[in-house]
This record gives structure tokens, C-alpha cells and sequence, in this order.
């Protein structure tokens, strides 16, 4: 699958829930914090904001819900422009980073405020209740405080009153930010669940790539208010279209150079000594300046002569068995940090720190991207 | 390494000064008020002989002869003892006239050597004939009394030693009590209608102007309490800024000036102001607390703006509102400087009859029964919180 076919192109005009356009934010009338944002998501779709803190995944969040608003483009809910909506006409269900669970009232009446001020009747209210309370697994809290619940069930009940009202739409900011690691690995599974059993839209914000790979059906990975792609998870891994992206989703080997030719799809680029030859992601002519990007589990060492286009000189440095993998680091195109992962399948030829061996890729395994100065 | 009954006395010794400064300015001159609203021996140490010799009296006609000697006697010695004005004015505290009557009687009597007693005092005055006159002494010559207590409250002791309602025309603390109350709740609640916006709006502004709002809040509490009473005595006099405004919009006649001050509207008004603070305060610390998510959670829960400010924000700020109210009602029941300079004679409170009964009537032991009454009064209150709210959700600034 290819972002294309995932992406807004393919969906139907009533599939979409919710349509950025154009839209940018800026909170002192001087810098954007957002700029340029586009995203059409898919009802059903759990979508995610992807970026280092401060890109602006809270601000586009906050937009979405009604507390900002756009200083340019629109937002659409269900086809129709949201700018003159208040957030409790959105029919939106938030959950904040730090819960926002009313500290004064117990969890059943949490719960039952959404119900409350849209005016349904005690007894819908507590049968209603009582279901989301079933859905988080928190049956029988209805009556503690949010002070007397742990981090873990304060989150759920946060995401239960979310979810009371049966919104159409959820917004999730950070939410397990709080919750140390067990806990958050579980509660993504729980979301998840949530998610295929309501069958609701999400947009999610994390800066935790990895959270985001578990749970998402496409993520907008954002850099400095600017979205730098948007695609689904493995497309992200196996097809990053920007330096950013390929450095922030997993791990690589990032080489700098040169390009030298170009053939179409394919680019040769020098960096230092050797000519390596790559997949022409962007969009370079010969002299520009670009960045290389190979995963480290696709670099062969010792490979058969021949079988792989690229093929460079390398001095082990480091070795480290990390059970599913060995994690070779090497001299090699002019760094010293260059990684390879070898899988624990066969064993591993015998390498020895400070061995000379040679080291091997594809060309498709390896992706000439937009030329990144500074690796912050 | 210190030893612990060490280190105990090192923090005793540390918090030491601080408790004998307490002990000294404010719980002895409180026990000793206390004690002065229910012990007076004054009369008692005047006229010993004479308060035994009615011991066996039954209170029915006149004393006998023994008692007319020795109140003789004893009315010339604390006169030499300079204790008879004090005497004099106890006794005429409860039977009106007698303060002249004793005086005039001990200067009569210097020249008096020998009985019968009773012919020679009732020759000076005819009070002395009447049984009023012996029970005031008798009244009085309790050292352990209830009577400033009773009269505090408007009541009074019969010559039979029943209890009564003083008479109508005498009912005065009561009423005045009663005002000051009241007075204290209308301030208090003007304190937190006012004082609840402003509060809300410093808690939740951007932090520089947050500041200078604070700041603003804050000036009055530096300038000195007589300069802000008189401000306001130049504001709402008669002929006054703010009437003179209101006649110049022809909101008001130039003969129709609106009596702002000398009377209750102005002990309201310059007393709402002075307190505003201490109600600003602790409902800034509650709401500063309070993130901005939960209004924003409410909303995006599909709440009314009146909903969410009523169903979320507004519990949230009882602690300070309680706290704020207590603390501007304690302060107002108690208040004496400004009524006193703006209050003219209608907006006085019990604070200033507890002052006139101190410095003017010189019926200390009155004023120590009311000022004992204001303290078990705010005492209740503060119970009634702590049972209410609890004393522990109780935020001060
Ligand atoms: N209310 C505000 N007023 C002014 N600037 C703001 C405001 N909120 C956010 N910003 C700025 O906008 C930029 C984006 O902030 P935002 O909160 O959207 O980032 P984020 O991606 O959510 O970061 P994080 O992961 O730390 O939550 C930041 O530079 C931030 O300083
Ligand atoms: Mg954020």
C-alpha cells in the first residue's frame, strides 16, 4: 500500500469527517506556528500528530475543538465550515493531557455532565454510564473522586467521558503522557480496542513515534508547524519522503553528499570517497546537496559479490548482541557511527571488532532526501 | 549527631519569642477582658461590712440599723480611699440617680460622728428609704457577676432575682447587635459580588497584567486606612464629587443631594471597600489554581458557558468564597474606625458602643460582656464553617 491509496484522494466525498484546508496559525500575529496545514481524514480513521514538542500538534488539536481559531483556511466537520461554531456545538469528545477530570464531582457524575447538560433523563443518563464505565473496564468507580484513582483509571475515565456521548469525532492530546511505560503499552491497546469496537474517528497527538506506529491508520508527522508527510505507518518507515521523517521514525544511517547524475528515478551521490547509488526521493539535480538514508536492517555484511548496487568498505567498531539482532557499529562513508543489524537467523560469519569487511545494500533500500544541515 | 530532647528544645526556643509576644499582646488582654465581663470587686472591696450586714436582710422593706452604720462608715472611708467615684458609678449603673446620692451622702457624713444611722443618711437623701437603693448595692457587691452579660443583652435582674427584659425604651444592644450582623452580611456579600470578577479576571489574565492587577487590589492595603475613610468623605458629602456629578447629568435635584455619608450608606460603602481585599485575595489563590482546561473540558462537553461556570468553575472556587466571606464578615461584625469617622449616628456598630462603653462610660466591664459576645459569635462561625466546609479547605491569600 502506498500513501496515495491511503491517503484523502481515494476517499469518497461522504467518507470524510474532517478536511483542513489550508490553514495556519499564528498566536502573535508574527510567527506561524502552523502553516500550510492540510489533512483530510476518513470517518472511522485514527489519525495522528506526529512531532517534537512544539510543532503545533496541540494548536491544530485545539483548533479542530473550537479553542483557537485559524488565522487563515478552514476546517470542516462533516462537510461544513466550523468557524463560527462554539467547541459544545462541535459534538466533539476531548481527552486532555492531564485528564481535566472535574475534581469535585465523582466519576459517575464525570461521566454523567455531557449527559447532564444535554438534558437527558436519569435514567438514560446512568444506563449510559454505566456502558462507557463497561467499555474502559472500570465497572463499580461510579462513586470515588478523580483523586482517589490512579493515573491508569483516571485516564480511562477521561477517555469514558470522552466517549459518554457518543461523539462522532474523539480529539486525544498526549494522553498517556502521564503513565509510565507498562501502563501506557497497555493503554494503547485499550484505545485501540475502543477504537475497532466504536468504530469513532480519532485524531490522536503524541510525540512517541513508536505510540503513534502502534495505533494509528495514518499519522501526520509535523516539523515546526509544517507537515512533513503524511502516510500510514509503514509507509512512514519504508518510505520516507523527507530527511525529518526518515530520522524521526526508527532508526537510519544518514549519509550527506553530493549528487552527481541522474537517471530518472535513480541518483548517484558522492560522499567522500565512495558513490552510492539511490532512490531519487527529492526532487535534485546534479550538484545539490542531499541526504542519504539507509536502514540499518538492510545493510549486509560480507554480502555475495554482485547482489547489491551499493557496496562500500567498512572497519567494525562495536559489537553488541541485543538478542533478536546483532548491532554492528562501523567506520564506513566517512562516519563513525554507521550501524548495521544483523538477525539472529543463521549466526553472523564470525565478525570480530576492528575486522575489515565489506558492507552492502540496494539501491531502492536507499533514499536520496532533502538535505537536513543540522540534526537537531 | 543532636540528641533529640535537645532538638526539641532548640525548636521551642526558636518559636519561643514569638508565643511569649502572643501571650502578651493578644491572649492576656483577652483573658483579661474575659475575666473583667464577669468579675468586678470593686464594690465588693468598698463596702465589706455593709454587703455582710444585708447578708441577712430578705429584701423586703428596709435593712436594719446595722447596715445603715456601717455603709456610713464605709461610704466616708472610700471617699478618704478616693474609691467612691468608682463606687458611685456601679451603683448608678443599675438605679439611675444614685451617683449623686452617694457623693453628696459621704460628703454629709464627715460630720456625722453617731447614730441612729438610718435618721441621718435618710436626712441627706430619701433614697436611702428606698429599697431600690440597697438592692443596687447589693447587685453591685457581687464579686462574680452576670449582669454586664444580661444587660448586653438587653435583660435585666429584678429585686427578686428573676430575669427580664429590660423595657422597651432600654433595648438597645439587642437592635444594635442585630445591625451590625446584617450590616456585616450586606458588606459581605457586596465584597463578593465585586470581588468575585475581579479575582477571576486576575487569576486567569496573562501574568504581567496579572500583576499590575494585583498591584491595583493592593494600593489601598498600603495607604493608610484614615486617608481612604476621608477620600471618601469627599466623594459622597453632600456637596460632594459624586453629587455634584449626579447633579450636573440632572440625575438628581440640586436640593434633592442624596445622603451618601454620616449615616449607613456610608459605613456600607467606605467599609466595603476597606475589606474588598481580604474577599480579592483568597479568591485569586482558590482560582489561580483552577487550570483553564476545566472550563474549556466543559465546553468541549457541550456546556452552556452559564453551565460550566456554575457546574464546574464555581464549586471549585466555595473554598475561597468561604474563606473570603468569613474572613470579610469576621473583620466587618468587629469594624470600629470607619463606621466611627462615616457612620454619623445612624451607621454606628457594636464595635463603637463597645468603644464609647470603654472610653467615655468608662463601663469597662459592659464592654468587655459585648466584646465577649462578638467573640463567641465569630467563634460559632468558625465552627459552623469548619462543620459546613471544613476548616482544612479554608484558603487565605
Ligand atoms: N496560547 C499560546 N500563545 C502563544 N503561543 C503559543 C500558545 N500555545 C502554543 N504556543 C506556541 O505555539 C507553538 C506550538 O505549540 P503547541 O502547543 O501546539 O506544540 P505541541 O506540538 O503541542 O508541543 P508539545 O509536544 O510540547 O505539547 C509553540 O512554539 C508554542 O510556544
Ligand atoms: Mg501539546
Amino acid at each position: 500500500m502506498t500513501a496515495a491509496e491511503a491517503g484523502p484522494v481515494a476517499a469518497a466525498e461522504s467518507d470524510v469527517r474532517v478536511e483542513f484546508e489550508g490553514v495556519d496559525k499564528s498566536y502573535d500575529g508574527r510567527t506561524l506556528v502552523v502553516e500550510d496545514f492540510n489533512l483530510t481524514i476518513r470517518k472511522g480513521e485514527f489519525v495522528t500528530l506526529l512531532g517534537p514538542s512544539g510543532s503545533g500538534k496541540t494548536t491544530i488539536l485545539m483548533m479542530l475543538a473550537g479553542f483557537q481559531s485559524p488565522t487563515a483556511g478552514t476546517i470542516r466537520i462533516d462537510g461544513r465550515s466550523v468557524e463560527e461554531l462554539p467547541p459544545r456545538k462541535r459534538g466533539i469528545g476531548m481527552v486532555f493531557q492531564n485528564y481535566a477530570l472535574f475534581p469535585h464531582m465523582t466519576v459517575g457524575r464525570n461521566l454523567a455532565f455531557p449527559l447532564e447538560v444535554r438534558g437527558l433523563n436519569a435514567e438514560e443518563r446512568q444506563e449510559r454510564v454505566e456502558r462507557a464505565l463497561q467499555l474502559v473496564r472500570l465497572e463499580g468507580l461510579e462513586d470515588r473522586r478523580p483523586g482517589q484513582l490512579s493515573g491508569g483509571q483516571q485516564q480511562r475515565v477521561a477517555i469514558a467521558r470522552a466517549l459518554v456521548f457518543e461523539p462522532d469525532l474523539v480529539l486525544m492530546d498526549e494522553p498517556l503522557g502521564a503513565l509510565d511505560r507498562s501502563l501506557r503499552e497497555e493503554m494503547q491497546y485499550e484505545i485501540r480496542r475502543i477504537h475497532r469496537e466504536l468504530a469513532v474517528t480519532v485524531v490522536y497527538v503524541t510525540h512517541d513515534q513508536q505510540e503513534a506506529m502502534v495505533m494509528s491508520d495514518r499519522i501526520a508527522v509535523l516539523k515546526k508547524g509544517v507537515v512533513e508527510q503524511i502516510a500510514p505507518p509503514e509507509a512512514l518507515y519504508e518510505e520516507p519522503e523527507r530527511a525529518f521523517v526518515a530520522r524521526f521514525i526508527g532508526e537510519n544511517n544518514r549519509l550527506h553528499g553530493r549528487v552527481v547524475t541522474v537517471d530518472g528515478d535513480l541518483c548517484e551521490v558522492e560522499t567522500g570517497r565512495e558513490r552510492i547509488r539511490a532512490l531519487r526521493i527529492a526532487d535534485c539535480e546534479p550538484g545539490d546537496q542531499v541526504t542519504l538514508s539507509i536502514r540499518p536492517e538492510r545493510i549486509a555484511v560480507n554480502p555475495e559479490p554482485g547482489v547489491y548496487g551499493n557496496q562500500v568498505g567498512a572497519t567494525i567498531r562495536d559489537l553488541a548482541f541485543l538478542g533478536d539482532h546483532l548491532r554492528v557499529r562501523m567506520d564506513a562513508c566517512g562516519r563513525e557511527d554507521f550501524i548495521a543489524k544483523i538477525p539472529n537467523i543463521v549466526g553472523h560469519g564470525g565478525i570480530l571488532v576492528g575486522d575489515t569487511v565489506r558492507v552492502g545494500w540496494t539501491v531502492t533500500d536507499c533514499r536520496a532526501l532533502n538535505h537536513e544541515e543540522k540534526e537537531d | 549527631m543532636i540528641a533529640p530532647g535537645r532538638e526539641r528544645f532548640r525548636a521551642l526556643a526558636l518559636v519561643l519569642p514569638l508565643l511569649v509576644f502572643i501571650l502578651i499582646t493578644f491572649i492576656a488582654p483577652l483573658a483579661t477582658m474575659l475575666v473583667r465581663s464577669v468579675h468586678d470587686p470593686v464594690v465588693a472591696d468598698a463596702l465589706p461590712a455593709t454587703l455582710a450586714s444585708l447578708d441577712g436582710w430578705d429584701g423586703e422593706g428596709l435593712p436594719d440599723e446595722a447596715a445603715y452604720e456601717a455603709i456610713a462608715r464605709e461610704l466616708v472611708q472610700a471617699r478618704e480611699d478616693r474609691t467612691l467615684g468608682q463606687v458611685a458609678g456601679r451603683v448608678n449603673r443599675v438605679q439611675s440617680g444614685l451617683r449623686s446620692v452617694f457623693t453628696r451622702s459621704a460628703r454629709s457624713l464627715r460630720d456625722v460622728t453617731e447614730g441612729p444611722w438610718r435618721d441621718a443618711l435618710e436626712e441627706i437623701d430619701e433614697a436611702w428609704a428606698d429599697p431600690a437603693t440597697w438592692h443596687a448595692i447589693r447587685a453591685t457587691g457581687q464579686r462574680f457577676t452576670g449582669r454586664h452579660y444580661l444587660n448586653a443583652v438587653d435583660m435585666q435582674r429584678l429585686p427578686d432575682g428573676s430575669v427580664a427584659r429590660q423595657p422597651e425604651e432600654r433595648r438597645i444592644y439587642l437592635p444594635l447587635l442585630w445591625r451590625t450582623l446584617v450590616v456585616s452580611a450586606v458588606i459581605t456579600l457586596l465584597c463578593l459580588l465585586l470581588g468575585y470578577p475581579v479575582a477571576h479576571l486576575i487569576a486567569h489574565a496573562p501574568e504581567r497584567r496579572a500583576n499590575l492587577l494585583l498591584a491595583l487590589v493592593l494600593v489601598p492595603f498600603w495607604t493608610s486606612l484614615l486617608v481612604r475613610t476621608t477620600a471618601w468623605i469627599v466623594l459622597l458629602q453632600t456637596q460632594g464629587v459624586v453629587n455634584d456629578l449626579l447633579v450636573s447629568i440632572g440625575l438628581v435635584g440640586d436640593d434633592g443631594r442624596l445622603a451618601m455619608i454620616y449615616n449607613m450608606t456610608g459605613t456600607i460603602i467606605a467599609m466595603t471597600h476597606v475589606l474588598l481585599p481580604f474577599m480579592v485575595l483568597p479568591l485569586y489563590s482558590v482560582m489561580r489554581a483552577i487550570p483553564g482546561q476545566y472550563m474549556n473540558a466543559a465546553a468541549s462537553l457541550g456546556a452552556r458557558p452559564a453551565q460550566a461556570f456554575l457546574r464546574v468553575y464555581w464549586p471549585q472556587t466555595l473554598p475561597g468564597v468561604g474563606a473570603g466571606s468569613l474572613l470579610v464578615f469576621i473583620l466587618a461584625i468587629g469594624y470600629y474606625i470607619t463606621p466611627a469617622l462615616v457612620g454619623g449616628s445612624s451607621g454606628q456598630l457594636i464595635s463603637n458602643m463597645v468603644a464609647y462603653h470603654m472610653q467615655t462610660s468608662l463601663n469597662w466591664g459592659l464592654a468587655a460582656a459585648l466584646g465577649g459576645i462578638l467573640l463567641a459569635g465569630v467563634l460559632a462561625l468558625y465552627l459552623l464553617y469548619d462543620r459546613l466546609v471544613g476548616i482544612e479547605r479554608l484558603s487565605l491569600g
